[in-house]
């Protein structure tokens, strides 16, 4: 008869003639989560990770049957506190991050846009009206121009700038070299900016309402000044070959916002923290997407304008940049059923 | 439910109850807001001197890049402008990156939380998804960075009055909304579906009734009469004792027994005495479980 044996048969408790009984099997689980939770995946045996699911389980019945024969607090505690950590890692983000970057290019992400297609619409029709009104208030008073474009970011591009002036900022740059560090500094701005519109949503979306229309007012703005040099299309042009991504990532930064503040603002049936909750994390993954979104439109920004010099081609890029993205966010609505109901 | 509710005596305003999809009830204590702040602090320290150990390299290597610049002048210039936005890089990825990278790990916590033993994890007792973590981490920026860079600006323009004011209403807002909520739940929680709890750690403790009979305890018979004047609150709190094995106590739980059951205390045999009460009484109670009667302390019937 072995060791263990022995103590079983001789402890006194029914109790405890389980626990021993069991115990090998909980300590087993114990050691398997204390090497997953240190990250020594690797080091584990495929055994183990098999045997991951199944101890859980020998555990979780275990605890259900002390908790209805044992009075052992200490025991009831431990195996509480080993089923909430195996929990933790049987029910845990258990993709790793490639994993989850192919799930999310491939479909989550475009999926996510396509629920909140209302949001989207509602963004863009702000951004729109951003403009328009950027517009009209530098074409009634100019000294609005002032107000909305900063003055380090206007430089040259003032009311009044000659033509020529303006001509200049629009080409002309393809001796230079390409501008990365330029590029990427402006993606991190973008992006800060980007993450601000989205966790302005917070406050039922009207901060991030407003701040889409500042941020349209000023590119209002800056279109009145060239319009009036006769340079619309040109400025159009120099500004689509990163604006129609970064515009786009901004666009749904902003959707994001809205889409939990539409959510926590009308909840419907759900409680308001419920709708929160899943309109955040649904925004979240928009989210992601649009900080991808604009480190294309800075790699754009910094390389690609300076190599098309004229406006034919910035067009072109531009164009098809919006067209790409439009496609795949929308041209693949692979179960348009299930999407409606979910 | 009941179940979870009983098992000890560690319940209280922050202990929550969870039910997992086997359809078993887990309590989970909610982190408390000392520890989250005390965690936050650590977290902003690490990110710190990461990036100010991140910069020292980079200029360290501009400087190299410099004695190179003598020699090359083109060169130079595009390794410059290379250490450029590796440095806007990391220091993006240290703001934004440094709390999602630890919480989608399998401690979710991080490195601050981890030493103040609390994790994050879905509220209600989901699945954690990585969606939930970078929602909860996106709000960061509006609660903790933009007030504070904010702030810092009102304070270095010198227009303090209304700038600052807001800067700090602002800050105040979101820095106090874990105090005007149940759960505990930041802006970040409320939108990634999360919140923040004790990350359980326990050691399996011998069970007191299977130590190595000693001799005089094996001495001891209670009458079922004798046993039947405490519950299980009164075994729970005779457990700690025990487990505690603090001398006083000991004594003066024996005494407490003894008048209660009219034994004389005998001197110097405590510890026997208590551990064979101790099984005794579990064994009676456990007995009665069985049965599904159970008696909840000493003042309750058993039911």
């Amino acid at each position: 008869m072995s060791n263990g044996q022995q103590a079983i048969e001789a402890a006194a408790l029914r109790s405890d003639r389980f626990r021993l009984e069991r115990e090998a099997d909980w300590q087993k689980l114990e050691a398997i989560v204390a090497r997953m939770e240190a990250g020594r995946l690797r080091k584990l045996s495929d055994e183990d990770v098999l045997a991951l699911p199944v101890l859980y389980r020998t555990v979780v019945s275990s605890l259900s049957v002390a908790r209805e024969t044992s009075l052992d607090a200490a025991t009831l505690a431990y195996l509480e506190a080993l089923v909430q950590r195996a929990w933790f890692l049987v029910y845990g983000p258990r993709v790793s991050l490639w994993q989850w970057l192919g799930q999310f290019l491939s479909g989550e992400w475009s999926r996510a846009v396509r629920a909140m297609g209302k949001d989207v619409l509602i963004a863009l029709g702000v951004m729109v009206t951003g403009v328009i009104v950027g517009w009209l208030l530098v074409a009634s008073d100019i000294e609005w121009y002032h107000a909305l474009v900063p003055p380090e970011m206007a430089s040259a591009r003032v009311p009044g700038a000659s033509r020529e002036v303006l001509m200049d900022t629009l080409f002309g740059n393809q001796g230079q070299d390409a501008k990365s560090a330029f590029a990427a500094s402006l993606f991190s701005n973008n992006a800060q900016v980007a993450i601000l519109a989205f966790a302005l949503g917070f406050a039922f979306g009207v901060p991030t309402l407003l701040l889409l229309v500042h941020n349209m007012g000023l590119m209002g703005a800056m279109l009145w000044l060239y319009h009036g040099q006769g340079l619309t299309v040109d400025f159009v042009g120099w500004l689509a070959v990163h604006g129609t991504t970064e515009v786009f990532a901004i666009l749904l930064a902003g959707a994001a916002g809205l889409h939990i503040g539409r959510s926590m603002a009308f909840p419907g049936r759900r409680s308001v923290m419920q709708a929160a909750a899943e309109a955040g994390q649904r925004a979240s993954l928009v989210m992601v997407g649009g900080v991808l979104m604009l480190v294309v439109a800075a790699v754009l920004e910094g390389f690609a304008r300076q190599l098309i010099d004229h406006t034919q081609g910035r067009l072109v890029v531009g164009g098809f940049m919006l067209v790409l993205w439009l496609a795949y966010f929308f041209a693949f609505a692979r179960d348009p059923q299930r999407e409606r109901t979910g | 439910m009941n179940a979870a509710a009983r098992t000890g005596q560690r319940r209280n305003d922050r202990t929550r109850i969870t039910v997992t999809p086997e359809g078993i009830a887990l309590p989970v204590t909610l982190g408390s807001r000392g520890s989250r702040f005390a965690a936050l602090l650590l977290d902003l320290l690490f990110i710190s001197v990461l990036m100010f150990v991140t910069s020292l390299a980079l200029i360290w290597m501009a400087s190299g890049t410099f004695d190179v610049a003598k020699v090359q002048g083109g060169i130079a210039g595009q390794m410059l402008e290379f250490l450029t936005i590796l440095w806007i890089a990391a220091i993006f990825l240290f703001r934004n990156a440094y709390f999602l990278f630890f919480e989608l790990g399998p401690r979710g916590a991080t490195p601050g939380k981890r030493m103040q033993g609390i994790r994050i994890a879905a509220r209600g007792g989901g699945r954690l998804s990585a969606q939930m973590v970078i929602a909860r981490n996106l709000l960061r920026d509006i609660e903790l960075f933009l007030p504070l860079v904010f702030l810092a600006n009102a304070l270095g323009g010198g227009d303090m009055a209304a700038a600052g004011i807001a800067g700090a209403a602002w800050f105040l807002v979101f820095a106090l909304l874990p105090c005007f909520n149940r759960d505990r739940l930041r802006a970040g929680d409320i939108i990634g579906g999360t919140w923040v709890v004790e990350a359980p750690k326990r050691k399996l403790e011998t069970a007191m009734s299977v130590r190595e009979p000693t001799q005089p305890a094996a001495a001891y018979r209670f009458s079922d009469a004798e046993l039947a004047v405490y519950g299980e609150y009164e075994l729970q709190t005779l457990e700690r004792v025990l487990r505690e094995d603090r001398k006083e106590a000991l004594v003066s739980v024996q005494e407490a027994i003894c008048n209660k059951i009219s034994w004389n205390p005998g001197q110097g045999e405590e510890r026997a005495f208590l551990e064979a009460y101790y099984t005794q009484l579990r064994a009676r109670l456990e007995r009665n479980l069985r049965m599904g009667r159970r008696k909840a302390d000493k003042f309750a019937g058993e039911v």
